[in-house]
């Protein structure tokens, strides 16, 4: 090697990332573990080590219950995403010319990095009683009063299956043209039909590019706040809506880190459950 | 018969599933030009009102300054600690290199809203008031994953030589980074600034739980939706959308169709 300077920026080049991290993600997740722990009351936080907030979160009838509200929209939204962008992907993949397939895709998921903050406001225009969907409803004569759409869990729902679709599109069809073209045509050579050799290779193939996309969504949805809370209405109250309640509202801090904690649990538990289909290097 | 099914039916599906992506945006910009007092039909205008309306709210402009100063940055801070890190690994790996790229790409896998909490925590513990800086900073936790691996899966073979010729040539560290490197990876290094600038300057949760009196435009945004349906949210959601898709849009066309135009 010729000599020691010509290594410099190399060698240093990632502490600047590693301090940053440290500082600004490790140690507030340590902070938080450790506040959870304490005792707040009124709004003023004592050192301790207790469980009461935990004893507190799992106890409480309606903070249980938004645990979970949590897990059945996510799971709700993330499996009503997969069944709609899969075709999706699938016809990007397969249907559209090769040469447009890009340009294709750009524009089903380019909406996904924008405007996160008024999609739900937008739908709030088509949804709500005097909104589009209502209006043309009753122009047509189908329906007298305006029907509920929006601020139930339904209009929840459809707020997240709207970004996931995008996200589970873009990373189902990553997935999808990788996957040699040969095994297929062998497949039909031996005699398959078109159904069976999707059914038996093409699906089984494309598992790891719907594992990644449904965990990437469920992160994203698990931790909203804004979807819910725009479009939810004050029917059921949402974990990340609990949380900035205690966050924001009552200043109690212990009891919003313990529900983030629990977010987190349940994400790594989800990991751990799905964990030997994520390839994300693959998508 | 079957066969007329299964040519029109994709084309359906890529229609509907169209239709169904943009339908939120095109009424948010639509009822942007309302001249009536209700973002809902029926649709009288198009008219400016609510553009002039929200430029005229102080507190409004003043939010969309902060927005873009905090944007840029931190999308350049997370830009300039990724590309540190990128060249960095590409070029001298360890045993603790994985460790490393771990790290680093730790954030990504954890809801925003915990990032958030996790900073309001520590900044209360340690009695640093929240900012526009600890908003920056929140920002910079999100993005720094997303510039580093954007970068990083750039470097390709070709860039160690180059570098190494560069210092048999004798240029220094910085020469070779600056004069070398960075022209040459400027496209991935531009597609990270844009799309770091776009998500915070999206970003909503974490700008909410570490900003106190001076907040950005999403937090702005959300906090007049109180107030019910009004056009000026529109017409400052669809200056929001258009800035952003302006970003993700050069981004994407760096990314995606830059790499052949390049060699």
């Amino acid at each position: 090697m010729s000599n020691a300077q010509q290594l410099g920026v190399k060698r240093w080049g990632t502490w600047p990332s590693i301090v940053f991290v440290l500082v600004f993600f490790v140690m507030p997740l340590a902070a938080m573990i450790v506040v959870s722990f304490w005792v707040s009351a009124y709004g003023r936080l004592t050192p301790a080590f207790s469980l009461s907030n935990y004893v507190k979160f799992f106890g409480t009838p309606y903070l249980r219950d938004s645990l979970i509200n949590s897990l059945e929209v996510t799971l709700l939204a993330t499996t009503l995403s997969v069944v709609l962008a899969y075709p999706l992907a699938y016809l990007i993949a397969y249907w559209v010319p090769p040469r447009w397939q890009r340009i294709v895709l750009l524009l089903y998921v380019l909406p996904f990095w924008t405007a996160y903050v008024v999609r739900s406001y937008s739908w709030l225009l088509i949804l709500s009683d005097n909104g589009i969907l209502n209006v043309a409803l009753e122009r047509t004569g189908l329906i007298d009063e305006p029907l509920k759409f929006a601020y139930n869990r339904g209009a929840t729902v459809l707020g997240f299956v709207h970004f996931c679709t995008m996200l589970l599109t873009l990373t189902i069809y990553a997935n999808l043209v990788q996957i040699n073209p040969s095994y297929l045509r062998a497949a039909q050579d031996l005699g398959a039909s078109r159904l069976n050799a999707f059914l038996r290779v093409t699906l089984p193939l494309s598992v790891p590019g719907v594992a990644v996309g449904f965990f990437l969504s469920f992160v994203i949805v698990i931790g909203d706040y804004i979807t819910p809370q725009v479009l939810g209405g004050n029917t059921e109250v949402l974990v990340p809506q609990a949380i900035m309640l205690q966050a924001l509202r009552a200043a109690n801090i212990p009891m919003a880190t313990v529900m983030s904690l629990s977010l987190m649990m349940i994400v790594i538990v989800v990991y751990l459950m799905i964990g030997k289909h994520l390839k994300m290097d693959r998508v | 018969m079957r066969r007329i099914l299964f040519a029109v039916l994709p084309l359906a599906y890529l229609m509907i599933a169209f239709a169904f992506i943009y339908l939120p945006v095109l009424v948010l910009v639509l009822f942007s030009f309302q001249a009536g007092d209700l973002p809902v039909p029926p649709f009288n205008g198009p008219s400016l009102r609510w553009y002039e309306a929200m430029f005229a709210n102080d507190r409004l402009v003043r939010s969309l300054i902060n927005s873009i100063v905090v944007a840029l940055g931190s999308a350049t801070a997370a830009t300039g600690l990724g590309l540190l890190a990128a060249y960095s690994m590409a070029q001298y790996t360890t045993s603790r290199s994985g460790g490393v790229r771990f790290l680093i790409m730790a954030p990504m896998t954890v809801s925003y809203i915990i990032i958030g909490m996790g900073l309001m925590t520590i900044l209360y513990l340690v009695g640093v008031p929240k900012s526009l800086l600890t908003v920056a900073i929140g920002h910079v936790v999100v993005n720094l994953p997303l510039a580093f691996a954007i970068i990083y899966s750039q470097f390709g073979d070709h860039l160690k030589q180059i570098d190494s010729a560069a210092r048999d040539l004798g240029a220094g560290d910085f020469q070779t980074l600056s004069r070398i490197i960075v022209p040459i990876m400027r496209p991935a290094i531009f597609a990270a600034f844009c799309l770091s600038a776009t998500l915070s300057w999206d970003e909503y949760i974490i700008a909410l739980l570490v900003s106190r009196f001076e907040v950005t435009l999403p937090v702005m945004i959300i906090e007049m939706l109180r107030g019910g349906l009004t056009p000026i949210v529109n017409a400052a959601g669809t200056v929001v959308f258009a800035i952003s898709m302006g970003f993700v849009v050069i981004a994407a066309t760096v990314l995606f169709f830059g790499r052949e135009g390049n060699r």
